[in-house]
């Protein structure tokens, strides 16, 4: 059997079309090729005059980039969606709850179902966070959880990112984008709507307002400013909750007490989505040359006069080590069995997983556990000689920096390329909200690696997007 | 709102209105020079440089004000600060600095301005393209300007964009006249000639007033009439008596500020605004026009100054 052939297209394409695809599949068929260009064109004007950009540094040329768009949905029947979703609420409280635990009563490492070490020798644990409570307990209240899909049931978390993942607003222009071009498709289609997500970003911020908040909770957006990568999307989001877009320097915190510089003086702020890494955060606790965050957010937080969103310290729930024992949580707190499987992984810090992987490195995906966005990684059935030498150099000499997983045969969605349609690489990034409740808008961002063959679908590497459907029927 | 988000907002408007009057500083200066008897064609040049307000940085880097050198520091030069190509891009970058604080509209109308610029930049200029180009900025930041109105909350937002448009405009009036009566006759016996009446015909143009004279004075361009439009004349949108009534009406709407903080901001902009409003044009002249349009630009850097501290830019 070729490798082609053993790849599961998530619409059948182009002989054997699976039935939530039957629509796209007439709309597809009925286009003229040309018109076909023209909406190409079309979107692409779009994108750029709403100013939907990110930054790619280390590159010439235009710092401000496009990610790819590609007119072709991605497309999901309402029962697929439905035990996805049941799977990534199970997920999420189980990352919350261990969360919790180990800046608590470290319940799950007493109980050595997790290596102490792992956690507490781990870089993103952080001891100022020990024993502080928070509204609902929650740390991760914006939560993306990576999805690869290999067969018509077979689901895998890739991983999970607890801090402050990126790329909801595309998963929101996007749909807006295609009603625009194609109307008349949504008015057959039946797709869940996403232009919510604002609204339930807001109320899920609202409702961890900090303990000594009266009435209405101030809400911001914290961003490193129009600099960072995803500075489109910060303004966007802030722009969708009708709150203000605030930089460190806007704030100032006195008597543990937050507020932002306004015309009129200070006005309090009582809840902040920060889009800035805990590094930066507040460079009284941690590094003190940062200019991005303000000097006591930390305190305020802990005299319960401010929540930050996600909490400082929730990094230690999306370490590619810790990822390993996700199952394991949902076991140990919720008592329920997993409903998402992980990627059958190797620990490289243990010598039988080590060896294996060593021997099996042509087959394997090898990753840097503190890596992220697709660097410090190895797709070792795409690696040259050269570039895997290299890597097991490294992979040697420090194994507890890695993991390694089988090449796993990920879905594919076709998708408009020079030569026209083929199948092409895509994961999908539910996002998962946590406040008192746990909200999640349908579908999520779904992400094609646009290259023949290509399994790495970031933006900085050459990754392009599509609209995620979920059909309400 | 947002101290942060006023500044930029303020920018933004003023470096808009920056752009329209170089341009039409520009278009009217080729103008002329195009209509001139004399032999030395430069000086259109170098008044135009002096009624952008950037004569000594000009002549730091050129020798003579050609029209080359000088429509090319002026519009394009990406090292002068406040050359048109400059302006849009760092109102751009106000805005997208702000984009929270902007309409979608708004956002767009800047955002697309920006880009078009690029594709200016990158076409080989020659004089039709410049016209072209000009008419564009004029056009675009009469959308902008319009866009503002017309889709922007009256609330603080509103009212800084609002101070920022009409301060840069006072100020932009006041130099274009100051330039007239002190830099561009080279001679006395000039005043009065022929030559005299076409400046001060080009003068409305820049303004894009010719009509308005014709319907407020009717007759002959008069240095009087041309100078009491400019100042004192209220139903004129460039005037400075107008964009000081604009100046104060927001100001006093801008809400909840420290009184103690923004008191002097009013002040001055009241008292001057009451100055133009009560004014006569005889007295101004008979005390000298120079030094009246010269306390004046102070007075708007001052007042810039005072806006920004009272409202903790």
């Amino acid at each position: 059997m070729s490798e082609r052939a053993a790849i599961f297209d998530e619409m059948g394409w182009p002989d054997h079309i699976r039935p939530p695809y039957a629509l796209v599949d007439a709309w597809l068929k009925s286009l003229p090729a040309e018109q076909l260009a023209l909406k190409r064109r079309e979107a692409e004007v779009l994108f750029r005059r709403i100013g939907i950009t990110f930054a790619v540094y280390t590159e010439g040329g235009d710092p401000e980039r496009l990610i790819p768009f590609d007119l072709i949905p991605r497309v999901m029947a309402q029962a697929e969606w439905q035990s996805l979703r049941k799977g990534l609420e199970q997920r999420v409280r189980a990352l919350n709850a261990f969360i919790h635990d180990v800046y608590h009563d470290r319940e799950i490492l007493k109980a050595d179902r997790i290596p102490e070490r792992l956690v507490l020798n781990n870089p993103q644990f952080r001891p100022e966070m020990v024993d502080l409570d928070l509204p609902h307990n929650v740390y991760t209240h914006i939560a993306g959880i990576d999805m690869v899909r290999t067969g018509p049931d077979e689901y895998y978390v890739l991983e999970d990112n607890c801090r402050t993942p990126s790329g909801v607003s595309y998963m929101v222009e996007n749909r807006e984008v295609m009603m625009r071009l194609f109307p008349e498709l949504f008015r057959r289609a039946g797709v869940a709507p996403v232009a919510h997500y604002g609204d339930e970003l807001l109320e899920t911020l609202r409702s961890v307002a900090p303990p000594n908040c009266q009435g209405e909770p101030t809400v911001v957006l914290l961003t490193p400013g129009i600099h960072n990568s995803a500075y489109y999307e910060h303004a966007f989001l802030a722009d969708e909750m009708g709150i203000d877009l605030v930089e460190g320097a806007d704030l100032l915190v006195k008597n543990e007490i937050c507020y932002m510089r306004s015309t009129s003086g200070l006005t309090r702020v009582d809840v902040i989505y920060r889009r800035i890494d805990d590094d930066y955060i507040d460079p009284l606790v941690f590094r003190p040359e940062s200019m991005l965050g303000a000097p006591g957010l930390h305190f305020a937080t802990r005299a319960g006069n401010l929540t930050l969103a996600n909490a400082i310290g929730a990094g230690i729930a999306d370490d590619k080590a810790v990822y390993i024992h996700v199952p394991e949580m949902v076991r140990f707190y919720l008592g329920e069995e997993p409903l998402l499987q992980n990627v059958p992984t190797h620990d490289c810090s243990k010598p039988e997983d080590l060896a294996y992987t060593l021997a099996h490195i042509d087959q394997l995906v090898v990753k840097a556990v503190h890596g992220s966005g697709g660097y410090g990684m190895l797709v070792g059935p795409h690696a040259s000689k050269a570039e895997i030498e290299t890597f097991v150099a490294q992979l040697r000499a420090r194994p507890h920096d890695y993991v390694a997983q089988p090449t796993l045969a990920l879905s594919t969605v076709p998708t408009f390329v020079e030569s026209g349609i083929a199948p092409r690489h895509v994961d999908l990034r539910p996002f998962v909200l946590s406040g008192e409740q746990i909200r999640i808008v349908p579908g999520g961002l779904t992400r094609v690696a646009l290259r023949d063959g290509s399994l790495v679908v970031n933006s900085s590497q050459g990754g392009g997007t599509k609209d995620t459907w979920v059909l309400e029927r | 709102m947002l101290a942060r988000t006023a500044s930029n907002l303020f920018w933004l408007a003023r470096y808009m209105e920056r752009a329209d009057y170089l341009a039409r500083l520009l278009q009217v200066a080729g103008h002329m020079s195009a209509v001139r008897v004399d032999a030395d064609g430069n000086s259109e040049w170098e008044s135009a440089i002096a009624a952008a307000g950037c004569h000594e940085e000009f002549f730091a880097r050129h020798e003579a004000a050609t029209a080359e050198s000088v429509i090319d520091y002026l519009a394009f030069d990406r090292g002068n600060p406040s050359s048109i190509c400059n302006c849009i891009e760092t109102s751009r970058r106000n805005a997208r600095a702000v984009r929270t604080a902007l309409t979608s509209d708004m956002w767009e109308a800047v955002n697309t301005s920006w880009m078009e610029l690029r594709d200016f930049e990158s076409s080989e200029m020659n004089e039709d393209r410049l016209t072209e180009f000009l008419d564009w900025v004029k056009a675009r930041t009469s959308l902008v300007h319009g866009v503002y109105a017309n889709t922007m909350l009256r609330r603080d937002g509103f009212h800084f964009t609002r101070i920022g448009q009409f301060l840069e405009r006072a100020d932009n009036t006041a130099r274009l006249l100051d330039v007239k009566y002190h830099v561009r006759l080279p001679t006395v016996q000039d005043v009065g000639g022929v030559i005299d009446y076409y400046q001060w015909l080009a003068v409305l143009r820049v303004v894009g007033a010719r009509r308005a004279y014709r319907v407020l004075f009717k007759g002959h361009v008069e240095p009087a009439q041309v100078a009491e439009l400019l100042i004192l004349r209220p139903e004129f949108p460039r005037s400075l008596v107008f964009c000081f009534e604009q100046i104060c009406l927001n100001l006093d709407a801008i809400e909840a500020h420290d009184p103690r903080l923004s008191s002097d901001c009013k002040r001055i902009a009241h008292s001057q605004y009451a100055a133009l409003r009560f004014g006569q044009i005889e007295p101004i002249i008979e005390q000298g026009l120079h030094e009246f349009l010269s306390e004046l630009v102070d007075r708007c850097g001052l007042l810039g100054a005072e806006i920004a501290r009272g409202h903790l830019f």
